[in-house]
């Protein structure tokens, strides 16, 4: 396969602070990843835990060579919002991924990520943002590999990422769903999010597996993963393959990735060998096929541009 | 306040502008509006034809091409952002970044309006757009309540447009891939969210099963009245918690706070609906008319007596412009 890096996503979730933090020590010591974004996309009320720990990651990440991007806020709304985010976009040492346009206030004369949460769906705002500064988009969820071909073909020259593992962001409210299910309010909401490591699933009244809900955020019930389309997306030239975190043993899966990319093993090998390291995840990927996100789809990815190799 | 009426026919253009529209919205009859439903929007005739309607009786049109333009089809975009500068539409309504800069560059006289599906959700970001592609007026996500509108209004120089009646998106618009993911039909592509098409009603002896491709959205007990399976109003379960997780079948009412809005510097009133039919559309102008008539001469009138057969399941909620809503 074409060379693609693979890069590990911001984890989503409200692990607790000893969690995250042990977990990137040991992405940071052990990871086979190309490039690491930290940092809290989905609620401003655990920044102040991320913040805390912050400076050590970085550190260890510094100390172990690892490339890392700060990843920020998706919804900004209050004012300590937007001075934290200032804050992350002004400093001098990490390139930073944005993920709210607000960031584009702070970002002038600077080079960045634009990152899943920003509305990208084609090459006249590519070309846009990337004339102010943007050198890599990380694509939305829902855009089809046709659509990001074509994107690519208009406009070559920043990188392209698109999430090939993990349950997919879908939405984001003024509300926060985990605090309304335990009959609190976003205000008092004890952060009870932090019960649910991998988001909380959402049932339809059939017990259909559909939804699953992270604080204000709203995500998949499936789980993202894309092996078969890898070749062809690669091909298109797609750069980077990002894994969004979660519990299990992601290092592991990285591992299987990485394989899986350099030849060494092969798709139903990749898929039977992350399906036992995330017994929990029910994998779908109809997006990338243009298809229902919810949905499996067996059929190869055809994009015109696969060449014998 | 401009009072900012929509609509999805001629016909509802006309009854907007007779029941006293300030402003009209309408869209084109394809994907570059994000209400692209069957037997709805304008051709480039009708448009014309509305804006000297409109304009005869003192109204101004807004013309919204509010979804993101897609890969390799951007000119369709681009033909209408044309189309709008060369008609006497007061301005045009724009969410993707790209159409953005291309109205500003192509067409610097053309007033541009921000859309809500841009989520344009503080004062950093509402400031950016002004000066990059000078927007004149943002229309607010539904996601801040009065206080934080009125703050960011002391900080930016352009005007803010809210929605005050109509249905709730729950989610910051423009944002949501829900529709997309069970459907296969998404508002920033394709115009639509939770699509007639995907929608099913099933009689389940005991109940009334909604589905919308094949996920089960709602059922209603005998005698219970359903509704219309929009995604986030759907009844789920989690973890044993069984009830409306993301919000109830309700309405946007926020008859109630138009002298607080006012208070807090917006400039355009907003009501939700191009695909609604022109009886109800004249009721709710007319309602509002009176009721924005009476704010500006510091005066109230109560409107839940008219406006409450109108809305979703009777039932209306303030949304996030109340704090306790979240």
């Amino acid at each position: 396969m074409k060379h693609t890096e693979l890069t590990l996503g911001p984890c989503l979730f409200n692990w607790s602070e000893s969690d995250w933090r042990d977990f990137y020590f040991k992405v940071a010591d052990e990871g086979d990843f190309d490039l690491v974004y930290i940092g809290e996309p989905v609620c401003s009320k655990r920044l102040p835990f991320r913040n805390k720990v912050l400076p050590d990651i970085l550190e260890r990440m510094e100390s172990a060579g690892k490339k890392v991007i700060i990843s920020t806020l998706a919804l900004v709304t209050t004012k300590a919002e937007r001075k934290n985010l200032q804050e992350q976009c002004e400093q001098d040492m990490w390139m930073v991924e944005a993920n709210d346009l607000t960031a584009l206030a702070f970002l002038k004369g600077r080079d960045y990520v634009v990152g899943p949460y920003i509305n990208i769906y084609n090459e006249a705002t590519i070309r846009s943002l990337a004339s102010r500064g943007a050198v890599r988009f990380v694509l939305p969820a829902e855009v089809p590999a046709e659509t990001t071909a074509q994107l690519i073909k208009a406009a070559p020259e920043p990188a392209y990422e698109l999430q090939v593992f993990g349950r997919l962001p879908l939405a984001l409210s003024a509300r926060c769903y985990h605090a309304r299910l335990h009959h609190l309010s976003k205000d008092s909401c004890r952060f009870v999010c932090e019960v649910d490591p991998d988001g909380r699933d959402v049932k339809s009244l059939t017990g259909q597996d559909f939804l699953a809900v992270n604080g204000i955020q709203t995500m998949s019930h499936g789980s993202q993963l894309l092996l078969d389309e890898l070749p062809a997306l690669a091909e298109a030239g797609v750069n980077a393959f990002r894994l969004s975190p979660h519990t299990g043993d992601m290092l592991a899966v990285g591992e299987t990735f990485r394989a899986f990319t350099q030849g060494n093993i092969d798709a139903s090998e990749a898929r039977a060998k992350i399906t036992e390291l995330m017994p929990n995840h029910d994998f779908v990927n109809g997006f990338i096929h243009g298809q229902p996100g919810m949905q499996q789809v067996e059929q190869a990815l055809d994009l015109g541009t696969d060449t014998p190799h | 306040m401009e009072l900012v009426c929509p609509a999805g026919t001629p016909a509802a253009l006309r009854t907007a502008v007779d029941a006293g529209a300030d402003t009209v919205y309408c869209g084109f009859r394809n994907e570059t509006n994000a209400r692209n439903f069957p037997g709805l929007n304008f051709s480039t005739k009708e448009l014309h034809q509305g804006i000297d309607y409109a304009a005869a009786r003192g109204s101004k049109v807004l013309v919204a091409v509010n979804t993101f333009a897609q890969a390799g089809k951007t000119d369709l975009w681009r033909e209408a952002i044309d189309e709008v500068a060369a008609s006497n539409a007061h301005a045009i309504i724009l969410a993707d970044l790209g159409m953005l800069d291309y109205a500003a560059t192509k067409h610097p006289d053309l007033r541009a309006h921000l859309s809500v599906q841009a989520a344009a959700a503080n004062a950093d970001m509402i400031n950016y757009y002004a000066d990059e592609f000078n927007v004149k007026r943002v229309v607010l996500p539904r996601v801040l309540t009065v206080q934080e509108i009125a703050a960011i209004n002391a900080e930016i120089t352009c005007e803010t447009e809210v929605f005050i009646f109509g249905g709730l998106c729950v989610m910051a618009e423009g944002r949501c891939s829900l529709s997309s993911y069970c459907t296969g039909k998404s508002p920033n592509i394709n115009g639509v969210c939770s699509p007639p098409g995907s929608v099913k009603y099933e009689d389940r002896g005991s109940h009334l099963e909604s589905t919308l491709e094949g996920i089960t959205i709602n059922q209603y007990p005998k005698g219970e009245a359903a509704a219309y399976p929009t995604l986030c109003k759907g009844r789920f379960e989690s973890d044993g918690e069984v009830g409306y997780v993301f919000e109830d079948p309700v309405s946007l009412n926020a008859a109630h706070l138009l002298p607080q809005l006012q208070q807090a510097g917006v400039t355009a009133l907003k009501i939700e609906g191009r695909q609604r039919g022109k009886a109800y559309m004249a009721q709710v102008v007319k309602s509002f008319r009176t009721a924005v008539d009476a704010v500006a001469t510091g005066r109230s009138v109560d409107l839940d007596a008219i406006l409450a057969p109108l809305t979703e399941g009777q039932k209306t909620t303030k949304g996030s412009y109340q704090k306790t809503w979240r």
